[in-house]
């Protein structure tokens, strides 16, 4: 066996937590220089086994090799001393920071007591330049991009010394455009020599750039292959256990009659700035509106002005023909609005909460769970019990608090309430973000059962390819105005891409 | 028997109890430092507290105002306020209280539960103007019941000053006895302690704390807003008027325990030089009994029983007050800090896996 080109290789290793086993004698090796994709499902022990690598978990059982030789990492120092450098999904950077700061936090270089930013600056530059990362060393954290600010983690990682760099769900919160430079930073990085571990659920990506896939499922290992003799398919089948379907059955939309009409809606951001500019769009019974948009052009704004969290500063919303915008977030959940939150762990959930607790967020007080200001405790109870069953969703108990379930299961707790209050308008924001497929397949399944009911149905996401699947038509959204309506079987990534991008021709110019 | 040991065994008992032992232990290292008997002293600690009758029900007098503010605090901490004046309520309660019971002639049926209840009034209300502040004006609750501690108690001696004052006196004249909430036949029970019914009040306010929070739609709201305002606010719960709901209960229980004092022990309020500590020593209550209401009892036992105890240290070990309040101080520091135990637990339970 040749023993040098293994840079790292992990042999039975074993993690409990109360209650479960996350990792189950878990054996991988990882060739120097390749892409290793860790494929699997929300809670299926990747993370897990990558922080028990990176030295932030001991395991109960296995061994670590690095380059051949066993080690034991005790903590991330060791780990980063090892040449281990790992990218956190949420990111560890301290925003009020520049990029040189963050990057030299805990190793300043000192000339005497003043720390000397001159040489890390220069080294910065050359790691930059050297993988194609492109990035302002003085620039400002909270100023950058999310894409910039991952370039920063991955600088962190490299200006220490990583050979190996472990990624953990790196692509969650970029979009598109920022996916491909992502995988083009990959590629430069795998050509100076380095490794990469990627920790995902995204089988495009695993296809694109990895060499070989080890796949997880409910802490152990299913399989490891090579890309070149896989498919999606079977990737997917082995990470949820069952077949899978990419393609969203359904059938045309029945659209009746009008829902929601948005007339040159105008709304402010938090900040102030316009966010929405004189915004307009019909949504019928019976359809899914897909919204498309490079994130921060006034999705958010949309959503919160009609659900009644956000106040308009000029035009007209109408439900049903009477006016929602005078009305707030309860009287429009009365009006049968559903809503389900872009950000599950800020609106949709209180994680402190007991699941039986965040099932009634919205109809606790109704008669049906309150008498006389007394919450109904065995109804509310029974009536979790019975949206569990039906949703699917995986709780060890209705009482467990929310905080503990995976966050496709959140999302499904979420969706159950939701559903269930039988909206005559849904309101999905990125209703799929962070999920995987098996809880993807799940929830479009949802909305397409909403629709064929005779609903209707918002959809707003980030993802392109869930917008072309699950909708019936896609308004693209651009600094807060919707500059056009496609269909999504006439259309295509690429002409959404530029859409989104600033729509025509005549406006890219001007851009520039 | 079994069922009582796992209990006894569970994280959030014996944890706690942990933690008091290690402070107590390390206090007896101060003590033998300074050379004093800690054997002695801790002995005496506890005869003076439970020793006799007048022992028990001076400690209970002791607990029972800490009890009040405590849950005071707590009832903030549970629905997302730091409640740092809940001595500036405790003062306006006493002051309510007082006014009542002096200013009134009723009978003692009426009169005592309507000083009771202004008390209580006059405390939320007190409470509600911070809630009130940071509702509509987004001013933080720990700047304005701060600076609501030093209206109340410069207020409070200003009205006793002008209205209440027994001349030639720093205190107002006494009560009317119709208004009292100690009673002569409970007095001689406990041998002339100044124990009375406002323990029992103190009880009840506990049970309503639990009872609102936990089992009331007006408590699903308050905790909804305590722990995640945006998604209460997503679900159509009025996040502003709870907040200044919170401040009002909070108030409330803290005014209580101010009109319980005066009207169950002093039987007149005196002009404070200084802030008497009931609302600031509430904070380490409600902390010691993790924000619950039975904890609040606990933390409020824990605390009047050390500190009516440690005159008994004084005279009966003659351990100097200093070094008895540094013992306070280290239990509270290590139940304060009990993650440090949890995690030392945790690794010994590891540990103790292992080795199977």
């Amino acid at each position: 066996m040749n023993k040098e080109n293994i840079a790292v290789e992990m042999r039975g290793i074993t993690k409990r937590f109360p209650g479960i086993v996350a990792n189950d004698s878990i054996s991988f090796k990882v060739k120097q220089g390749e892409i290793h994709a860790l494929l699997g499902e929300n809670g299926a022990g990747k993370s897990t086994l990558m922080n028990v690598l990176f030295g932030l978990y001991q395991p109960e059982e296995g061994d670590i090799l690095i380059n051949g030789e066993v080690v034991k990492i005790t903590n991330p120092n060791m780990a980063n001393e090892l040449g281990i450098g790992m990218v956190h999904q949420h990111f560890m950077l301290v925003e009020p920071f520049t990029v040189v700061q963050n990057i030299i936090l805990g190793i300043e270089p000192r000339s005497g007591l003043i720390i000397d930013q001159s040489k890390a600056i220069k080294k910065i530059n050359e790691i930059s330049e050297q993988y194609g990362l492109d990035i302002d060393p003085h620039a400002t954290i909270k100023d950058i991009s999310v894409g910039m600010q991952q370039r920063v983690e991955i600088l962190k990682t490299l200006y220490r010394g990583a050979d190996i760099l472990i990624f953990d769900e790196p692509s969650a919160v970029l979009t598109p455009q920022e996916i491909v430079e992502l995988m083009k930073i990959f590629r430069n990085l795998i050509k100076e020599g380095k490794t990469i571990i990627l920790i995902t659920h995204k089988l495009k990506e695993i296809m694109e750039v990895s060499d070989n896939v080890t796949i997880i499922r409910r802490g152990k290992v299913i399989d490891s292959v090579s890309v070149e003799t896989t498919n999606p398919d079977e990737l997917a089948a082995k990470m949820v256990g069952r077949k899978v379907s990419f393609s969203v059955e359904k059938e045309p939309a029945q659209v009746k009659e009008k829902i929601l009409n948005v007339n040159k809606v105008s709304a402010e951001n938090s900040r102030g700035v316009l966010a929405l500019n004189e915004l307009s769009l019909d949504i019928h019974a019976g359809e899914i509106l897909g919204i498309a948009g490079v994130d921060g052009n006034g999705q958010s704004e949309l959503i919160e002005v009609l659900t009644g969290l956000r106040k308009v500063s000029s035009g007209e919303i109408t439900l049903h023909g009477s006016k929602l915008q005078t009305l707030n977030p309860r009287q429009i959940s009365e009006q049968k609005v559903g809503h389900i939150p872009e950000d599950r762990h800020k609106r949709g959930l209180i994680l402190d909460f007991s699941v039986s607790e965040n099932m009634v967020l919205k109809n606790y007080y109704q008669p049906r769970f309150n008498k006389n200001g007394f919450l109904k405790f065995d109804e509310i109870d029974q009536y979790s019990i019975d949206l569990i069953e039906q949703f699917d969703v995986r709780t060890p108990s209705h009482k467990t608090p929310a905080r503990a379930l995976s966050g496709g299961n959140q999302q499904k707790a979420i969706i159950a309430r939701e559903v269930d209050s039988d909206p005559d308008l849904l309101i999905a924001g990125q209703p799929t973000r962070g999920l995987d497929v098996g809880a993807i397949e799940f929830i479009h399944k949802k909305l397409i059962e909403q629709r064929d009911k005779g609903k209707a149905v918002l959809l707003i996401s980030l993802e392109l390819d869930e917008l072309l699947n699950v909708s019936d038509r896609i308004a693209v959204i651009y600094e807060g105005e919707i500059v056009g309506i496609v269909d999504p079987k006439e259309t295509d990534e690429k002409e959404l891409g530029l859409m989104m991008s600033g729509g025509k021709i005549n406006q890219r110019g001007k851009e520039q | 028997m079994k069922t009582l040991s796992r209990w006894l065994l569970k994280e959030s008992i014996i944890i706690p109890l942990i933690s008091v032992f290690v402070g107590l232990l390390i206090g007896a290292i101060i003590m033998l430092f300074g050379g004093y008997n800690p054997v002695e002293a801790y002995q005496a600690l506890f005869k003076k507290a439970f020793g006799n009758i007048y022992g028990i029900g001076e400690t209970i007098r002791t607990i029972t105002p800490l009890i009040f503010t405590g849950l005071a605090v707590a009832f903030a901490f549970r629905t997302g306020l730091f409640n740092i004046g809940a001595e500036g309520q405790f003062i306006m309660g006493s002051l309510a209280a007082a006014y009542v019971g002096i200013m009134l002639d009723l009978p003692a049926i009426i009169h005592m539960p309507l000083a009771v209840i202004v008390g209580g009034v006059v405390g939320g209300l007190w409470g509600g103007i911070a809630g009130y502040l940071k509702a509509s004006r987004g001013v933080h609750e720990v700047i304005t019941t701060i600076m609501l501690n030093w209206i109340a108690l410069y207020l409070s001696n200003y009205l006793i000053r002008e209205y209440l004052i027994e001349k030639g006196q720093q205190k107002s004249v006494t009560l009317a006895e119709s208004s009292w909430l100690s009673f002569a036949f409970l007095t001689d029970m406990f041998n002339n302690a100044r124990i009375h019914f406002g323990i029992l009040i103190a009880l009840l306010c506990a049970v309503v704390f639990y009872v609102i929070l936990q089992k009331m739609k007006q408590g699903y709201e308050l905790r909804s807003v305590g722990l995640n305002p945006h998604a209460a606010e997503y679900a159509g719960i009025n996040v502003k008027g709870n907040i200044v709901k919170a401040m009002v209960v909070s108030g409330m229980f803290a005014g209580l325990g101010g009109a319980v004092e005066v009207l169950g022990v002093t039987h007149n309020v005196i002009i404070l030089p200084a802030f008497q500590g009931y609302g600031f020593d509430g904070i380490a209550v409600a902390l010691l009994g993790g924000n619950t209401a039975f904890g609040s009892i606990v933390g409020a036992f824990l605390f009047g029983f050390l500190s009516f105890g440690a005159t008994g240290m004084k005279l009966g070990a003659g351990v100097p007050f200093e070094i008895i309040n540094i013992v306070i101080a280290l239990v509270i520091y290590f139940v304060a800090s009990r993650l440090i135990f949890k995690r030392l637990l945790n690794a010994l339970n590891v540990n103790k896996q292992e080795e199977q």
